[in-house]
């Protein structure tokens, strides 16, 4: 078990090598860096050329990169080029907005998709399972924004319930901080919620007809023991595997709802880092994403070892 | 001959039979004879602005109302169809050929070929797609060929793994070992035998990959990062609707529900296509 976890670190150090290089030569290509973004295209060569030699912009990518990846190693992930901040701090300052969504629309996701998902794969023909289906199948087609436009328009346009953007803490005023929570998370969680179902739906049913339960149903079971005993718990085994895709989508994913509700998550702060070209920035926050993806799908690995006796790492 | 005819029967007998299938289909040609006849259909040119109309809530003749520069939303709504399906046909070419010429040569050489190809795609999947192609759109700018650049990019795994999948299973068939001994070379195998039996589920993925494709196109128009005005794509009308929500919600309400019925449109008929030609469906029905 141990050696496990040890070599999926080990290729988890890896990838993320990889990738931070890729990540970090893509977006040196542009044509256009940061001290043009900072000067403005009309400033002399003279600044320009400074300005590069103060960022580091003269030296060879390759140099660059060893520079910026030792930082980051311990810690340091640069500075913004724009407000002249470090990223770190940056992103540190956007976290709690996004742990936030991240729970709160995943709880949302899981009370609907749990229970709709296991009775409509006990029952598949009832009339649950059909209602389920037609609406996994609108909440796939559902542009997540247009959604969180919808929300808005019904709850804060023509209703004036809920605030339509922004944060408040939910420590600092609990009542302000849910009510802000309230039509982004349910925008995310719906969204989750809809290809969550169909999986757990199709993972309930390959469990109820495998053999086990036939047996368990031969022995004189009840379907109440059948289904508590043995169906569930084998059901919720595959749903932790694919929770791990599911909080990626979510850390991904919430970029636009976060956008669409003005919401200051890492998201937003992304997606303005992309309109200011401030590569410190965007770098710094697609590998804090990437790093927190990968531990994620660590756990994931290593929770379901622990939970399914069967699977053994060797 | 005959058995082929029989197969397109047994396949067009379960496809029209499942009902949600036959309204995908339905969906999918509304929409390509939509973006044909888009000149004859919208009853305004998409770009022209009467100011005098500008903001009007929908009525009689502008059924789905005007934007802030008085340009009539439905026949916006009609050319986007253009644009949509253009960025789902082209972004899915790319990622086909790609992933398919990837796919196939990691499948049929295996040991180097496969590791090099077959990483290169895990590492495209590392992180969350949609945080891949605003990555692509912030190096190449927004535009429209970009986004099917960056949609194509991050679709391409998904072929790839398909065809490589399916090329390991078709290696251990007997008909592949017949192909060789008649003296086939490589390149030929690989499309006349590999690539021709993996067909069907190609043309499953493609269907359900031109709705991925027109989501993810809409998120980024949306988002600014896609499409450019004036252009008349869906989500970057839904951007620009976005801050006239209290003054103008028709703004925001039917572009919106066009990419909703794109989109559920070719992820039917995909479904249904893979319940049709998947053989051990056909037969069960109670």
């Amino acid at each position: 078990m141990h050696q496990f976890i040890l070599r999926r670190m080990i290729q988890m150090v890896f990838v993320l090598i990889l990738f931070s290089v890729i990540v970090f030569t893509v977006l040196r290509l542009v044509p256009g860096d940061s001290a043009t973004a900072q000067l403005g295209l009309e400033a002399g060569d003279q600044a320009y050329t400074e300005l590069r030699a103060e960022m580091g912009l003269d030296q060879p990518i390759f140099i660059q990169y060893l520079s910026w990846a030792s930082n980051v190693s311990q810690g340091d992930f640069g500075v913004s080029w724009f407000s002249q901040k470090p990223v770190i701090s940056l992103i540190k300052k956007r976290i709690p907005a996004s742990i936030w969504l991240t729970l709160s629309a995943l709880t949302i996701a899981l009370i609907i998709s749990i229970p709709v998902g296991i009775i409509s794969g006990i029952k598949p023909n009832s009339w649950i399972a059909h209602i389920a289906t037609f609406f996994s199948l609108t909440g796939l087609a559902l542009p997540s924004f247009w959604m969180g436009l919808m929300l808005i328009l019904t709850f804060s346009v023509f209703n004036r319930w809920l605030p339509p953007s922004g944060y408040v803490s939910p420590f600092i005023d609990p009542i302000m901080g849910f009510k802000h929570l309230i039509l982004p998370s349910l925008t995310l969680g719906i969204e989750i919620a809809a290809p969550l179902t169909r999986f757990i739906r199709s993972g309930m049913l390959d469990v109820m007809n495998s053999e086990y339960i036939r047996t368990a149903r031969a022995k004189g079971l009840t379907e109440y023991l059948v289904i508590s005993q043995h169906a569930l718990r084998n059901a919720m085994l595959s749903v932790v595997t694919i929770l791990g895709v599911f909080i990626g989508y979510l850390l991904g994913g919430s970029i636009i709802t976060e956008s669409v509700f003005n919401y200051p998550g890492i998201g937003t702060l992304l997606l303005q880092a992309i309109h200011q070209r401030d590569y410190g920035v965007i770098q710094g926050i697609i590998l804090f994403i990437s790093l927190i993806f990968m531990f994620i799908n660590l756990m994931v690995d290593i929770s379901y070892a622990i939970l399914d006796p069967r699977i053994r790492y060797e | 001959m005959k058995i082929l005819f029989s197969r397109i029967k047994i396949f067009l007998k379960a496809f029209s039979s499942n009902r949600l299938a036959a309204l995908g289909f339905v969906i999918v040609i509304v929409m390509l004879l939509t973006a044909l006849l888009a000149p004859i259909l919208a009853p305004y040119p998409p770009d022209k602005q009467i100011y005098q109309d500008a903001r009007q809530s929908p009525s009689v003749q502008h059924i789905f109302g005007t934007d802030l520069l008085g340009r009539d939303i439905l026949s916006r709504v009609i050319y986007g169809t253009r644009i949509s399906l253009m960025v789902g046909f082209l972004s899915m070419a790319i990622a086909a050929s790609f992933g398919i010429t990837a796919g196939l040569l990691a499948g049929f050489f295996g040991g180097w070929t496969d590791t090099i190809f077959m990483r290169a795609m895990d590492a495209l999947m590392a992180f969350p797609a949609i945080l891949l192609a605003l990555l692509i759109m912030s190096v190449l700018g927004p535009s429209l060929a970009n986004a099917i650049i960056a949609v194509g990019i991050i679709y391409t795994p998904t072929f790839a793994r398909l065809i490589r999948a399916s090329a390991l299973s078709i290696r251990e068939k007997e008909y592949l070992e017949a192909a060789r001994a008649i003296g086939m070379p490589n390149w030929l195998i690989m499309i006349k035998v590999i690539l021709l039996n993996s067909l069907s589920p190609i043309i499953v993925q493609l269907s359900l990959g031109i709705g991925y494709a027109i989501l993810v196109e809409a998120g980024l128009s949306f988002l600014g990062l896609g499409v450019q005005p004036p252009q008349p794509a869906w989500g970057s009308m839904l951007g620009e609707a976005r801050n006239m929500m209290v003054f103008a919600p028709w703004m925001a309400t039917f572009p919106g529900l066009a990419i909703f019925f794109a989109v559920i449109g070719f992820n039917l008929m995909g479904d249904g296509l893979r319940e049709a030609i998947d053989p051990h469906r056909i037969v069960v029905k109670h």
